[in-house]
């Protein structure tokens, strides 16, 4: 909404001052500089979005999301791809969701007794969220695949990702929390609900919308990621069989046909989209998951 | 009041997860340290700007291992990004803020969100097959700094987008109501009322901004040629710091592969330091709101 802006009278031309002329003629420039800023950003969104769908959208079809690349993914689909990225999402979500919200949980609900500890975790979880994704690839190299001996695996892909999106998880699962009213939890306490019962009955479905908030960021996140996983999933593009197998997730896999593989254009292309479509679909989720969430509360307050 | 022992087991847990969360960070420094450390004992940290060049593998002279001309192309396209991608998301906050009508601020809004869920290797595939092309017509060869600078401008622009408009929300209706009953002109109001007063917070979205351009990796190791030089034009070809990982981490041995980690320091410090930096923003306007009371 334009805020603070109260339709000023109209001066007639005839009694107006040059400062005012002046004042106009700046008005009217800045707001010329602001639309086409804002022009320029939603111009190249289209231009990416449109680009990909009007090259990529000939090139899919459902043998491409269901048969295994040949020729190094020149022809072929993406099959062992997909299942890959599954694998290493689920990994990736396994560890981090209950890591995440049990971690969200201390920093809404016991914010006034462990003052120190809130403070810490907040902290590195702040850093956390600043430190880049080709440092936490290094890291999940030289801890998982290395010191721990997974090697290249979906294992260490999924570990290091985990790691990776905890910030994420966590301020979307703790806003959730922080925006159950504290009625319902003087409520479970007056009835003599033990503080278990009342985070799994009454806080944890309470604040479901910013846990699927933080679900989805952080599947997009994790589903996005290229950087962390070079050196620690691999780039084996076989249909894993264990979590110890490398495997490759999809953005690697646009990474390697358009880098490394001559004639890899039209494939990485169909890839391309098939990983925007998806993280669009999954953010616009999230946004309007919120949005009507929002909209909810400020109703009912 | 409650019962004592299943409630004290919750405790330990949310205790133990906590901490756990917390002890990645350590964990993430400690390693990646621990591994830079025989690179900083064998070689020193002054090879690491005096060295002729970057040539780690080269068996005659133990390795070369300047990593100077990498740690200027990460600066010049973090720049070069900063100074594009600030005032458009700036722009596109006063938009959302100022201009708009509600519905178009609550679409733009929707489309800043959706920029910033496009993965950074479809930013780079975008850039190699669109972007370079263009660039060849004007300069050969192409994959060039400036390549890299528009793909991560457009790349930060979110996040300078949807920082500032927070901080621009956050500036009180009473001082922009009062800027108006004074009859001062929307773009005084905008100028000297609103972005002073979100100041910290737009210096904050552009840092950050900064800190996201600095850890970009598969972006700009599409576009930027991968080149190790200081760039000489902005049509030269380059290579950051974070495509330098990627590109040789693959077969690093030894004091080689110590060197990349080096390397990661370096990218965590600055990281480290810009978010630092951001932090004491923080505490500086809770300072002043309070002193306003």
């Amino acid at each position: 909404m334009a805020r603070g802006m109260v339709q000023t009278s109209g001066v007639s031309p005839m009694t107006r001052q040059p400062r005012q002329r002046h004042a106009r003629w700046l008005d009217g420039t800045v707001r010329a500089v602001v639309g086409l800023c804002v022009a320029a950003v939603v111009g190249v969104f289209c231009w990416i979005v449109g680009d990909l769908l009007l090259v990529g959208v000939p090139e899919l079809s459902w043998g491409f999301l269901v048969e295994a690349p040949i020729d190094s993914g020149r022809s072929g689909g993406i099959a062992p791809i997909l299942v890959s990225t599954l694998a290493i999402l689920a990994v990736c979500l396994g560890v981090s969701l209950p890591l995440g919200t049990s971690a969200a949980l201390l920093l809404s609900e016991l914010a006034a007794t462990d003052v120190r500890l809130v403070r810490v975790v907040r902290r590195s979880l702040d850093v956390l969220a600043g430190v880049p994704s080709i440092v936490f690839g290094l890291f999940g190299n030289a801890f998982f695949c290395v010191a721990l001996g997974l090697g290249f695996s979906i294992l260490s892909g999924g570990l290091t990702l985990a790691c990776m999106v905890l910030p994420i998880l966590i301020r979307a699962t703790e806003e959730g929390l922080r925006s159950v009213p504290s009625d319902y939890r003087h409520a479970a306490a007056a009835l003599g609900i033990t503080r278990t019962r009342t985070i799994w009955k009454v806080l944890l479905p309470a604040a479901l919308p910013g846990l699927v908030v933080g679900l989805v960021l952080g599947i997009g996140r994790a589903v996005a990621e290229t950087a962390a996983l070079i050196f620690t999933s691999g780039y084996v593009a076989r249909i894993p069989t264990s979590l110890l197998d490398s495997g490759r997730s999809l953005s690697l896999h646009i990474y390697d046909l358009s880098m490394n593989v001559a004639g890899g254009e039209p494939k990485a292309y169909a890839s391309a989209l098939v990983l925007l479509m998806l993280l669009l679909g999954l953010i616009s989720m999230a946004l309007s998951i919120s949005d009507r969430w929002l909209s909810r509360r400020m109703v009912h307050t | 009041m409650f019962q004592w022992s299943k409630d004290h087991l919750l405790l330990l847990w949310l205790r133990l997860a906590a901490s756990v969360c917390a002890a990645i960070l350590l964990l993430v420094a400690g390693f990646v340290l621990l591994e830079a450390f025989e690179a900083l004992r064998d070689i020193g940290p002054v090879r690491f700007a005096a060295d002729a060049s970057w040539h780690p593998a080269s068996e005659a002279d133990q390795g070369l291992y300047n990593l100077v001309p990498m740690l200027s192309a990460t600066l010049f396209a973090t720049l070069g990004a900063v100074l594009l991608a600030g005032p458009l998301g700036i722009a596109s906050a006063l938009f959302c803020q100022f201009y708009a009508p509600a519905w178009v601020a609550q679409l733009q809004r929707r489309i800043i969100g959706l920029l910033s869920g496009i993965p950074s290797v479809v930013y780079g595939f975008w850039g190699l097959v669109v972007l370079v092309p263009l660039i060849r017509l004007q300069a050969p060869p192409g994959p060039s700094l400036l390549a890299g600078i528009l793909i991560l401008a457009i790349m930060i622009v979110p996040t300078v987008a949807l920082i500032a408009e927070s901080s621009l929300a956050a500036v009180p209706e009473a001082y922009l109501l009062g800027a108006n009953a004074l009859g001062i002109s929307r773009v005084g109001i905008i100028f000297r009322v609103a972005i002073p007063a979100a100041r910290s917070g737009l210096l904050t979205a552009v840092i950050l901004g900064a800190g996201r351009a600095i850890g970009e990796t598969m972006a700009i190791l599409m576009v930027c040629g991968n080149v190790v030089a200081v760039p000489e034009s902005v049509f030269a070809p380059v290579r950051t710091l974070t495509a330098n990982i990627a590109l040789e981490m693959a077969y690093a041995m030894g004091d080689h592969r110590s060197a990349l980690f080096v390397t990661g320091v370096v990218l965590l410090v600055m990281v480290v330091g810009l978010v630092a930096v951001t932090a004491s923003f923080a505490t500086e306007t809770t300072h002043a709101e309070s002193t306003h009371g």
